[in-house]
């Protein structure tokens, strides 16, 4: 007769000996990303608060100006928004976060696309890929500040670590969409050319893709803005990390001063990758 | 002529399967049973063409007749399960990919029937394209592409994005685009099927104009009829993935192969297809010139009880016709002589001329067309009632066997 496994599967066990297993094989190559990336990290930052607030403010208003058609929204909201956080005496948190989530949205950008041809192109590959994407968003962002500490310690390193899990699937999604879906006919055109895989990759798949892929990465982005705060818990600095402190010691008035600095940052940063993607023919 | 392509035994399997339901075409077991047996979809069903150099190829089905499938598999868009294609004698089915891109580059293009232009290129880029995979330098490739958009007429356009065109002039640029690579093949899928009417007449137009200039070889794919019958030298058509009959139009017309191309040829317009050569009496009542007077003529036309009666030298060049009451009053006359009575403003067409363009010539005379050659030389005429019973049902097969 079949018997229900009465003993608790030692599931947490084999996660924890396989963590630790890797956190003793990769040590070299961990602390090696740990004090590199930090080092990066530091100098990043470091060289945007070099530019004075702001030069920094009118710069990114001029930015928004031309990315958004010549509209005036955005540029006196940026100019607005930004001289609110400079006010409260945000500036250098602001700065932390920007670092981060550039650097976070770049890592993610660099690995997913690639990830999200080689699923468009290969159904086996998509087959796995998908639910593991599932399982990376489902999962409960806290879930990979462990490993991320285990991994790289404490500070912006693991903080983008946790980010890039949480926020690659867009990229990755959107990238084998926006291919997947481009007419037959085109792909059959470029091919009875004599295209090699990469011409027809380069000339005609991703520029065709590019603005389904262009909402991917603005996803990304906002999925990795969403973690600054989670991030702070593992000494990732920022905005985030008031926000915890104000949480940390009920203080209604600064949680609200942090928590509105995040929001004016996340609407400039998807406008400012909204536009990116949009056609410039329209 | 020469061959230019040869299809032998391809053959296209959709599904699971495969292998089995190969080995059951080779039997000869039908689409139908093959598919309740293994579960396979026969695309294309032992396919069997010789192409010629310079012709244009009709392939003719309706939808689901594999005709698509079968264009595809000449340049290999589609993988054939089994058969050859030999271009040149060369089989493209068993090159490499580098040999394959080559053809793909150098020997055929291909036109798309919703145009397969590259939104995100202008007219010129797009046109560039395939000069581009090549690697062909960009001053060289540009000076091509624009030589070919001038041909076409499209020069102005070239910094447009295709969105901008109408239908009409985006298929031109997709021709356009085929021929800068200057092929020798050409494989147009219902390349005009998407365009309205006139617009696809001017184009079927255009197209033989082409070729009339530069003889390429042209595999056209359609499921329209009247097309095929305009453009096509000679016409494959094709059912349930077979291919059923090969001829040129005028044979598939008049001895279908079997009931379905009867079926389909059935509600044609015969009036674009049938010509003066078709319809005309090859025996028809003359008489030579020299060797007839008044009197002649005149008993001539009373036996045959006609109203007049064509003229001719000795040779059949043509001379006229002469009425016969004008006739009989010379003879009561006493008038001998011909040549005064002698009409020469007969209206005169040629073998090919389309029934069609008949009608304007014919409706409001009384004498008979004359077809003559290009020696003014007798080869028939064309009676008010033939044209009228080869366009309705009964008078084909009196056509026929004329």
């Amino acid at each position: 007769m079949f018997e229900l496994p009465l003993q608790e599967l030692p599931v947490s066990e084999i996660v924890e000996t396989a963590t630790q297993w890797l956190v003793d094989t990769f040590s070299g190559f961990f602390n090696f990303v740990t004090q590199y990336g930090s080092r990066f990290m530091s100098n990043f930052t470091n060289v945007l608060s070099i530019v004075p607030p702001f030069l920094f403010i009118l710069l990114i208003a001029l930015l928004s100006y031309f990315a958004n058609n010549r509209k005036m929204g955005l540029p006196v909201f940026t100019l607005i928004g930004l001289g609110y956080i400079l006010n409260q005496g945000l500036w250098g948190q602001l700065l932390d976060t920007i670092a981060l989530i550039v650097v976070a949205a770049i890592v993610t950008v660099i690995i997913g696309i690639p990830i999200g041809i080689l699923s468009a192109k290969n159904d086996t590959a998509n087959a796995i890929i998908q639910p593991v994407l599932d399982f990376m968003q489902t999962m409960p962002a806290f879930v990979y500040l462990i490993p991320a500490v285990a991994f790289f310690g404490i500070g912006m390193v693991p903080g983008i670590f946790a980010s890039f899990i949480y926020a690659l699937a867009p990229t990755v999604r959107f990238t084998n969409l926006g291919i997947r879906e481009i007419n037959p006919e085109l792909i059959e055109a470029s091919e009875s050319f004599g295209s090699t895989n990469s011409q027809k990759l380069f000339k005609v798949e991703l520029p065709l893709a590019k603005n389904t892929i262009m909402a991917g990465i603005n996803q990304t982005v906002m999925l990795t803005l969403s973690m600054v705060v989670i991030a702070s818990m593992i000494g990732a600095p920022g905005l985030g990390g008031n926000v915890l402190t104000a949480l940390q010691r009920a203080q209604v008035g600064e949680g609200f001063v942090s928590g509105l600095a995040i929001v004016i940052l996340a609407v400039i940063v998807d406008r400012l990758t909204q536009s990116l993607g949009r056609d410039k023919r329209a | 002529m020469t061959t230019k392509i040869k299809v032998k035994n391809l053959t296209k399997i959709f599904g699971d399967n495969q292998k089995e339901a190969l080995e059951l075409t080779k039997k000869g077991v039908s689409k139908n049973d093959i598919l309740e047996q293994t579960g396979a979809t026969v695309g294309v069903y032992e396919a069997n063409l010789t192409i010629n150099e310079g012709e244009i190829f009709v392939i003719m089905g309706l939808s689901g007749s594999g005709k698509s499938t079968l264009v595809r598999m000449l340049n290999r868009l589609i993988e054939p399960t089994d058969g050859a294609v030999k271009i040149d004698g060369e089989d493209i089915i068993q090159m490499d990919d580098a040999n394959l891109r080559e053809v793909r580059r150098k020997k055929i293009s291909m036109v798309f029937q919703n145009f397969g232009l590259f939104p995100h290129k202008t007219i010129l880029e797009n046109t560039e394209y395939g000069l581009e995979v090549q690697g062909i330098d960009k001053n060289e490739r540009k000076e091509r592409a624009e030589q070919a958009l001038d041909n076409a007429g499209l020069l102005p356009y070239k910094d447009q994005y295709p969105d901008q065109l109408s239908g009409g002039m985006q298929q031109r640029v997709g021709l356009a685009r085929a021929l800068a690579n200057d092929p020798e093949i050409i494989l147009m899928d219902e390349a005009f099927s998407a365009l309205d009417p006139l617009i696809r007449r001017d184009m079927q137009d255009e197209l033989l104009e082409l070729q009339k200039n530069q003889k390429r070889t042209i595999i056209f794919i359609t499921h329209d009829l009247n097309e095929s019958l305009r453009l096509g030298d000679r016409i494959a058509i094709m059912k349930d993935g077979q291919v059923v009959q090969v001829d040129s139009g005028d044979d598939i017309l008049m001895n279908p192969a079997n009931e379905y191309v009867e079926r389909f040829v059935e509600d044609i317009d015969r009036s674009l297809v049938y010509t003066a050569e078709n319809i005309m009496s090859t025996t028809p009542e003359y008489i030579i010139k020299d060797e007839n007077d008044t009197q002649s003529a005149l008993k001539h036309m009373e036996e045959k009880d006609i109203s007049n009666i064509i003229v001719v030298e000795e040779d059949m060049t043509l001379r006229g016709y002469l009425d016969r009451e004008e006739v009989a009053q010379a003879v009561m006359d006493g008038q001998s002589e011909i040549d005064p009575l002698l009409h020469t403003t007969l209206p005169t067409v040629r073998p090919k001329t389309l029934v069609k363009n008949l009608y304007d010539i014919i409706h409001d005379i009384d004498t008979p067309v004359a077809v003559i050659d290009s020696n003014d030389k007798l080869l028939g005429i064309v009676v008010r009632g033939a044209v009228l019973s080869a366009l309705s049902e009964e008078g084909r097969d009196n056509v026929l066997n004329s």
